[in-house]
């Protein structure tokens, strides 16, 4: 057998005809080992494994299901729902700023909504204070979708994912009183004075008598790109057509009276909202959907949401779709908002778990409101 | 013997370096995806065109391989040779099959598949919640084991490079020179690794 190296080392031939050394191979060994374990490694931290304090959106998911427990086959969050059907039609107004197809002048669209309310509460009794949702999927031609979440409030309590997963926690009903612990709340509201100010701005406004009446907002910022390539933030807002009432003497008079009262409007006839685009201006936030924009901004009234038919969640309609804010058309793209890609990713995460999941029925069941009261 | 003896075809070596460096960086955005809030979005909008290209490259690779016989591995056992045919047919079938499911995930979800601003998948699974949650679960075992089976792979190839030094790896470099081959050598039976 050749002899190599310091002349103690036994040796073999190696495949090629060159000569391995035991040395050699167990550094050989060694190598291989590093860069699988690099290799291993690297993998497990892009998923973050290796950090369980990174707010991953199945840990953010986690949050939900720890503050609303866990209702199988339903939303994480909005979890009490209906679904609705009809179309939009558009003025052409939007044309000016955007080459998005949904506003070409005299387009009719079909629209696929689910009016809902917030919390992850499958059957929780409506209430008037409670936040009130409004998830809208239009298709377009040639396979496009626009796909849009908004809720009743002019603002979003909080700026960043963050901020709404602490919120979260300060807000989970303490069992005793049934009601948050007020100095967690308070507690969150001195580290995050943006929550403070965006919720003095939803308390002062009022709240109306129910869905039909409400106004909902798309609350983020995006961005409308025109034909000539020139981009501008938008935000958006559904304002109803309907009478817009107070609370009256309805409220609270049975656990899904928002809904029934809801599903009543609708066989009656049709429900109308506008759909106006606000376009922002220089200096205007875009990443901050606490910070409402001037009153003063230029608005396009740019088309009708028309709502003509309801059903109860079932198979194929609302139930299965995912309202995730960044399905957008050409013509209408994402701005630096921080709360939209973490929104798209805790919608799918909330997707994915519902999907697999037994479905029991939905609270909202339309076939067993009373015509009249 | 000529390079075409002892080396992959031209076509090969470069359907493989391509390949190896996009599903790579293919399965560590997936998992970094699927785990960020930030980068969800942004990662999302190149995962799928990426996953798309790289289904359409393994189809070719799959035409290339058929054209293209692979050269003769000399000095490799009869099992070791069995293992290197299976592990090269698994990582063909996972190439293809990974993204394939994805894409029908995406269409039994009902989402939009937007390769481009132009350009869009048409959907190959009916729309339905149950399909849609088997596909991703699919989607994520399939990814694990894609990885795995890369991992593998990797490990052979620095194995025969650094402890075996058969010069193995000189089949499929890009290097205009080509290493001559080994000549096939007697096994030495006193040594044995693997």
């Amino acid at each position: 057998m050749p002899r190599t190296g310091d002349g103690h080392e036994p040796s073999v031939g190696g495949r090629s005809g060159t000569t391995v050394t035991r040395r050699g191979a167990l550094l050989g060994l060694a190598a291989v080992g590093a860069i699988a374990a690099a290799d291993v490694g690297g993998f497990l931290f892009a998923g973050g494994r290796l950090t369980p304090d990174t707010v991953t959106p199945s840990r953010f998911v986690d949050r939900f299901e720890q503050v609303f427990g866990r209702h199988e086959g339903f939303r994480r969050n909005h979890a009490k729902g209906v679904s609705v059907t009809g179309w939009f039609t558009a003025t052409g107004a939007g044309s000016a700023v955007s080459t998005a197809s949904v506003f070409r002048a005299g387009s009719r669209h079909p629209v696929t909504g689910r009016f809902s309310l917030s919390g992850g509460q499958p059957d929780a009794a409506d209430a008037v204070d409670t936040v009130r949702g409004l998830g809208l999927m239009f298709r377009l031609p040639g396979g496009e979708q626009w796909r849009t979440a908004m809720i009743d409030s002019p603002v979003f309590p909080d700026r960043t994912p963050d901020g709404f997963r602490a919120r979260l926690l300060a807000s989970k009903k303490v069992p005793d009183t049934g009601k948050p612990d007020p100095a967690a709340m308070a507690a969150f509201l001195a580290c995050h004075p943006e929550t403070a100010a965006a919720m003095d701005i939803i308390r002062r406004q009022h709240r109306t008598s129910g869905f039909g009446d409400s106004t909902f907002h798309g609350l983020n910022a995006f961005r409308c790109t025109d034909r000539s390539g020139a981009s501008v933030p938008v935000r958006w807002r559904l304002v109803p057509e309907q009478a817009v009432r107070q609370p009256g003497a309805e409220e609270g008079s049975g656990r899904d009276y928002l809904f029934d009262a809801l599903v009543r409007e609708v066989t009656r006839g049709p429900l109308r909202w506008r759909m106006i685009l606000t376009i922002g201006e220089a200096g205007d936030p875009t990443d901050d959907a606490t910070r409402p924009w001037p009153a003063d901004r230029t608005s396009l009234d740019v088309g009708t949401l028309t709502v003509d038919a309801i059903d109860t969640e079932g198979p194929g309609n609302a139930r299965d779709v995912n309202f995730d804010p960044l399905v957008l058309p050409n013509g209408i793209a994402p701005s630096d908002d921080p709360l939209l890609s973490a929104r798209s990713a805790v919608y799918a995460e909330s997707f994915d778990r519902r999907s697999g999941e037994p479905k029991a029925p939905s609270r909202v069941t339309v076939a067993e409101v009373p015509d009249e009261r | 013997m000529s390079d075409s003896r002892t080396r992959y075809a031209f076509t090969s070596r470069l359907l493989h370096w391509a390949m190896a460096i996009l599903v790579v960086a293919q399965l560590f955005l997936g998992v970094a995806m699927v785990a960020s809030l930030d980068a969800y979005h942004l990662l999302r909008t190149v995962h799928q065109p990426l996953g798309f290209a790289i289904l359409v490259l393994a189809v070719v690779r799959i035409g290339n391989r058929i054209v293209h016989r692979p050269p003769p591995s000399s000095g490799m056992r009869p099992a070791e040779r069995m293992v290197a045919t299976g592990s090269e047919y698994l990582l063909y079938g996972l190439l293809v099959l990974q993204p394939v499911t994805g894409w029908a995930m995406l269409s039994a979800g009902g989402f939009p598949i937007a390769l481009t601003a132009q350009l869009s998948l048409p959907a190959i699974a009916p729309r339905d919640p149950d399909l849609y949650a088997v596909l991703r679960q699919s989607h994520t075992v399939l990814g694990y084991l894609l990885f795995a089976a890369f991992t593998a792979h990797l490990c052979a190839i620095l194995f025969h490079t650094f402890v075996l030094r058969d010069r193995i790896l000189g089949r499929m470099t890009l290097s205009r020179r080509p290493r001559p081959a080994p000549p096939p050598q007697r096994r030495d039976p006193e040594f044995r690794v693997s």
